[in-house]
């Protein structure tokens, strides 16, 4: 079958707006979808859930939380981690305070929280831009991370400051604690996974997700033909905002298990997360979740291939990682800005010509 | 009622110009603005009014202030005096997107189009003053939210055919050529539906037949959908031939106000096109 929309005739404005407008697309869509739940969970085991594919959905969701802002709505951010460590302590509080109540809808509430966390570090949003609204939310980040830290109410007076997921259960089968089993840490992930990059699909490609663009790409048109931006700005905080909390709770209750804030939502991680997007591609669903594999991807296959394969040291291969990372990020900043989502794009166009190219 | 030939205002309530369209009564009317910014006096004491269904024009030469008229037209500028009057209502303090809120469009003068998103997004977008459903109802997109998109997205088609611009629709207008973009501006200008169009240059930097197109797009706008228009424009054929009526300024001040051939004429206004003698 060669990968052609000719033939796939657009009847009605629906169909022409769709998510893969060519059927070849739609078809791997589908494919991807049954195997990933319907073959993975059954064969899925500890290690590659808890090495590769767990983090990678957690991390997806993060990403698809950023580019909504950077990408989408054009507004910097370098405070990711803090909004993670928001999600992750209210659903820490949330799980300890209501033990009754399932973990799904504390997941959802801690996102919630750190919704309105986000729209509160958002407001200077509408005054600076750019490096400067990068700082003040580099700003939020080290806020957020000394105060849970300084305040023991936050991770409930234990002595090590750590939290730690008491097990909860969906369909009593447990989801989050040490009883966890890899199918059901990578189930959970996945639904929320599909949900979330589903709503932030039909967000972006709506009137909200243009009222967006509009802001990112020249704020002060935007404003002259009717999008409001200060309701605009904060919108586009708020959701990512709901997002990356959504991802800082999954990632500390069902991929960790303990936490320390310091060490999981430090100022590294949202440099990652930014990494993520910027490899992935800014304003691109696909760029979160192509950036998200590629950097958790890339590091164990560095390490299975020095350590195991070659036989290197393990801190020269670490280091070694820190590295590739680091020039892989330049070289994408200067050869292929708009990141992996604008290759696939370039090879899906040169695809539909192939093989007769002129 | 007879054709416009006299040189005080026209009757309130409205008249029919010399091929027929008529015009009525005053939809926007600017009284005695003033606006400065520190020292520099941008604007002194003009008042003008824009009548319904007419083509009104804005010239003078560089730096006469027209561009900053526009501005406070549109809701960017607050005049430090004088009051702007729409549609018989004293416009209070308000935002830029509460002015579009109101039924009033505009281009610019150096194209101010959303680089990164397709002619059919940027069109879409100059529709948010239209669009209602919440984010909660956008975030499910079945129903209501999909509904709308395509009940927009067929108004929006309209005004792309009107514009011959069909073959652009999904590329990105980065891409496309100046006089394409100017006019995808205009598209999205058009898509809120407004009462009002300012449009500020629609025709700098274009040749001969760029400009007859543009300047045939703003007739039939005028005409098929009854917009009012009030225009700045360098090029005299151009204004003299499309606008019903002329505001002249310069250096901030208005010194004309008329039909093109009572402009042409004006004394004033010739001196300040091509210089006085001073002896």
């Amino acid at each position: 079958m060669l990968y052609r929309e000719a033939g796939d005739f657009k009847a009605s404005y629906v169909e022409d707006s769709q998510t893969f407008p060519i059927k070849f697309d739609r078809m791997g869509y589908y494919v991807t979808l049954a195997i990933a739940f319907g073959i993975i969970p059954f064969i899925i085991n500890d290690y590659w859930a808890n090495a590769v594919v767990v983090p990678f959905l957690i991390y997806a969701i993060a990403s698809i939380g950023l580019n909504i802002l950077t990408g989408y709505a054009g507004q910097v951010s370098l405070g990711t981690g803090g909004f993670m460590a928001v999600g992750a302590f209210a659903c820490y509080k949330l799980m300890t305070a209501f033990p009754d109540i399932n973990i799904i809808f504390l997941i959802l509430i801690s996102g919630g929280i750190t919704a309105a966390v986000g729209m509160a570090f958002g407001l200077p949003s509408l005054r600076i831009k750019g490096f400067y609204l990068a700082v003040a939310t580099l700003a939020a980040q080290f806020f957020l991370v000394w105060l849970f830290n300084k305040v023991p109410w936050f991770y409930n007076y234990s002595a090590s400051g750590q939290i730690s997921a008491p097990e909860r259960t969906v369909f009593s089968i447990p989801v989050t604690g040490p009883h966890t089993e890899a199918w059901a840490k990578y189930l959970i992930c996945l639904i929320f996974v599909f949900a979330l990059a589903w709503i932030a699909r039909n967000l972006t490609r709506g009137s909200t997700g243009r009222k967006w663009m509009a802001i990112r790409d020249m704020d002060i048109a935007a404003e002259i033909i009717g999008v409001n931006p200060l309701r605009a700005k904060l919108s586009a905080f708020a959701i990512s905002s709901f997002f990356v909390g959504v991802a800082g709770a999954l990632f500390f209750a069902v991929y960790l298990g303990a936490a320390e804030v310091g060490e999981a939502f430090g100022t590294q991680k949202s440099f990652l997360v930014l990494f993520m997007i910027i490899i992935g591609g800014l304003g691109s669903i696909f760029g979160s979740f192509a950036g998200a594999a590629f950097m958790v991807l890339l590091p164990v296959l560095l390490k299975n291939l020095l350590v195991g394969g070659l036989g290197w040291p393990t801190d020269l291969a670490a280091n070694f990682e820190v590295l590739t990372v680091g020039a892989l990020i330049i070289i994408f900043l200067i050869a292929e800005p708009h990141g992996i989502a604008q290759l696939w794009r370039t090879a899906k166009e040169k695809l539909r010509l192939w093989p007769f190219p002129h | 009622m007879s054709s416009l030939t006299h040189k005080d205002t026209p009757p309130a309530d409205g008249y029919v110009t010399e091929d027929g369209r008529t015009i009525g009564g005053v939809m926007m009317e600017m009284k005695h603005i003033t606006l400065r910014f520190g020292g520099v006096v941008a604007i002194q004491d003009i008042s003008f009014d824009i009548r319904e269904g007419e083509i009104r024009a804005i010239i003078g030469p560089n730096g006469a202030g027209k561009s900053s008229m526009l501005n406070v037209m549109s809701g960017f500028y607050v005049p430090s005096e004088g009051e702007v009057w729409f549609r018989g209502r004293k416009r209070p303090p308000m935002k830029p997107f509460q002015v579009a809120q109101q039924g009033l469009a505009r281009t610019f003068q150096n194209i101010a189009l959303f680089k990164g998103m397709s002619t059919l997004d940027n069109i879409m977008t100059g529709r948010v003053t239209l669009m209602k459903t919440g984010l909660l109802s956008q975030a499910i997109w079945w129903g209501k939210a999909q509904h709308e998109e395509s009940e927009h997205r067929e108004k929006v088609e309209e005004i792309i055919d009107f514009l011959e611009i069909q073959a652009i629709r999904k590329t990105p207008v980065g891409r496309l050529p100046y006089g394409l973009q100017k006019r995808v501006e205009l598209g999205r200008a058009l898509a809120a539906e407004p009462k009002l169009l300012l449009l500020d240059e629609p025709m700098a930097g274009m040749n001969v037949e760029e400009k007859e197109d543009m300047s045939r797009f703003i007739l039939d706008v005028n005409d098929e959908f009854g917009t009012t228009i009030a225009l700045i424009e360098h090029d005299m054929g151009v204004v003299m031939d499309l606008s019903d009526r002329v505001v002249v300024m310069d250096y901030g001040k208005k010194i004309g106000d008329g039909t093109p051939d009572e402009v042409r004429n004006n004394k004033a206004v010739i001196d300040a096109y091509l210089g006085v003698a001073h002896d």
